[in-house]
């Protein structure tokens, strides 16, 4: 759809200069023009259109939810409606009023708050060091790197639940978030090398001739440079640790226990609590909107995984 | 960019290094030591050979988890890859229309996974779900709990749902990317829509598609959270993909031997997979 959107003030006289060189009479021109015109329009209201369908389908799921999570487990059971009947927001209130429960949030923002940390404090060294220097097995490590995004986490599970027992690790935020770097770091250093690379080298060069020592320059200079790939590379930690549960699950028990695993426990023996989960899962989905308005600006930059 | 040789420069690597190698080295050592012995309890083992994998590569279950696997994962592709170029064609690119749309096509990214198998648990369900409730109204008798296939859609339509933003927005930072004089150019020629997406468009995506690709099947090839929460794997085993046999040998009947060969094979599955793709679209590119 850019091509006709922004060709509609230009199309014109592109058109017009291209028809003076045909040997066609002159009569049809304005038709032609005029014609390319609408289709251009009628293009722009195409990709309006859909848009607005594939949104309304994307969102519907999620409305369902949201509508659901304010309702009582009878008017749920009792039948279909766009709107709460009787709007209530004891869902939430269970949810706020219980620390076995919220403290489900808190955990997890504990252990992707530092899966983030760590996960750039490790990152941003090596990310510039793959940007700018060749050393010996820098692409087969950069390749094994990349290697363990393709292991699945389900492989891992035993393993890593016997090695944080043994380190006596089991149950801490900690655990969780040494395990989300298995696939954090590598992503965190694939897309930080490619926004380090678009700044030129001369930058560097000018700073250590300046008399900067490698740290201060670093600090002070590239990573200001760099800093809407900081963000991008966050939010992209943060999705992948947010979203992540069986590793979650599996290396806690109860100090440390995320959301998605508290969630379960709206089964019990009297049926589902259907309002209760429903509010527990919006809930899980705020933090995500949040971080996303973040870095709107500079998502689509971070899709291309810094390298366009 | 040219690279300034120095060995120095591992010691800025060496974090990442010690960091990934604690969550991947140890652990990838203890499952191939677990694939070669026969474990009865922590001090009673023997060494067994190949003799986990003979049985894995022989079992039929497993077979028929890594069959309905390798469906899944070309039937999402089939779908996911096409529509997401299509939103990203349709997404606008100034404005407050712009960013409106970036941040609501993410949402469903940003979605715990087991959140995202509740959505569809609800939204699927004929009494309570507006899926569900219309499929009903159809007059369709659909129920993912006990049709075999209508749990199969249910988990594509899901995963679709889930995932398509993601290729989506892989193309749309791909088509910002190309230079306003591309499409000058193309208008003075006045080439068709079509041309424009087939010679301008598309050679630009390659990139973020071979990208959009490889992320789309390794993590189809490992979803697990999703179906176990809307299915859990059923009806029978219609929806059991290879995570959810692992984490069932693994956990559920504690077979650890068996369990860390299938593990093994399975990692080589997909880095072979991903491997054969990369180079086969490389040359394709070579040839060029």
């Amino acid at each position: 759809m850019t091509v006709q959107m922004t060709s509609a003030s230009t199309a014109r006289p592109v058109v017009e200069k291209s028809d003076q060189h045909s040997s066609q009479p002159l009569a049809p021109q304005a038709p032609v023009v005029s014609h390319a015109e609408i289709k251009a329009k009628r293009a722009i209201w195409r990709g309006r259109i859909g848009m607005t369908i594939y949104l309304i389908l994307l969102l519907m799921p999620i409305y369902w939810l949201l509508n659901m999570s304010f309702k009582t487990n009878t008017e749920i059971l009792s039948g279909l409606s766009f709107f709460p009947q009787n709007f209530t927001l004891e869902n939430y209130a269970k949810i706020f009023g219980d620390p076995t429960w919220y403290m489900g949030y808190v955990n997890s923002i504990i252990y992707v708050s530092m899966n983030m940390v760590i996960s750039l404090l490790v990152a941003l060294p090596a990310a510039y060091a793959f940007s700018r220097y060749k050393f010996v097995g820098d692409k087969h490590m950069f390749f094994w790197l990349l290697s363990n995004r393709m292991a699945p986490p389900a492989v891992f599970l035993l393993p890593f639940f016997q090695l944080y027992s043994s380190v006596g690790l089991f149950d801490t935020h900690i655990a969780v978030a040494l395990a989300h770097c298995l696939f954090n770091v590598p992503l965190a250093v694939w897309i930080l090398e490619g926004f380090m690379s678009g700044v030129p080298r001369e930058i560097d060069e000018t700073a250590y001739i300046d008399g900067y020592s490698f740290p201060k320059f670093f600090v002070r200079i590239f990573i200001p440079l760099i800093r809407s790939g900081i963000g991008v590379t966050a939010f992209f930690c943060f999705m992948f640790s947010w979203v992540e549960l069986l590793l979650a699950r599996t290396l806690t028990s109860v100090d440390a226990k995320p959301i998605g695993a508290i969630m379960t426990r709206t089964v019990s023996a009297s049926g589902m609590d259907w309002g209760l989960l429903a509010a527990a899962g919006i809930l899980t989905i705020i933090p995500g909107i949040l971080v996303v308005y973040f870095v709107r600006n500079h998502v689509a930059k971070g899709f291309a995984l810094g390298r366009v | 960019m040219t690279k300034v040789e120095n060995n120095k420069a591992w010691w800025l690597v060496l974090p990442v290094f010690l960091i990934v190698a604690f969550s991947a080295i140890i652990p990838l050592m203890t499952v191939v030591n677990y694939s070669v012995q026969d474990i009865f309890d922590p001090y009673t083992r023997y060494f067994v050979g190949t003799e986990w994998f003979k049985q894995v590569m022989t079992d039929s279950r497993l077979h028929d988890a890594l069959l309905r696997q390798f469906l899944f994962s070309f039937t999402i592709l089939l779908i996911e890859i096409p529509l997401g170029i299509a939103v990203a064609l349709m997404m606008p690119t100034k404005g407050r229309g712009a960013s409106l749309s970036l941040i609501l096509v993410a949402i469903p990214l940003l979605i715990p996974w087991n959140v995202v198998g509740t959505i569809w648990q609800i939204f699927g369900r004929a009494d309570i779900g507006l899926f569900g409730a219309m499929m009903a109204k159809l007059g369709i008798n659909y129920n993912y709990a006990s049709e075999p296939l209508h749990a199969w859609l249910t988990v594509v339509l899901m995963d679709v749902w889930h995932w398509t933003p993601l290729v989506a927005l892989l193309c749309y930072s791909g088509l910002r990317a190309i230079p306003e004089v591309y499409y000058q150019a193309a208008r003075i020629d006045k080439a068709s829509r079509w041309a424009v997406f087939r010679y301008i468009q598309l050679p630009k995506l390659t990139n973020v598609l071979i990208i959009g690709v490889l992320l789309r099947f390794m993590d189809s090839f490992m979803i697990y959270t999703e179906p176990f929460v809307l299915t859990g794997g059923g009806p029978g085993t219609s929806t059991t993909f290879l995570s959810q046999s692992l984490v069932q040998q693994a956990i559920g009947q504690f077979d650890l031997g068996p369990a860390a060969a299938f593990s093994l094979v399975y990692f080589l599955i997909i880095l072979l997979v991903c491997w054969v793709f990369y180079t086969t679209i490389m040359h394709m590119q070579k040839d060029k």
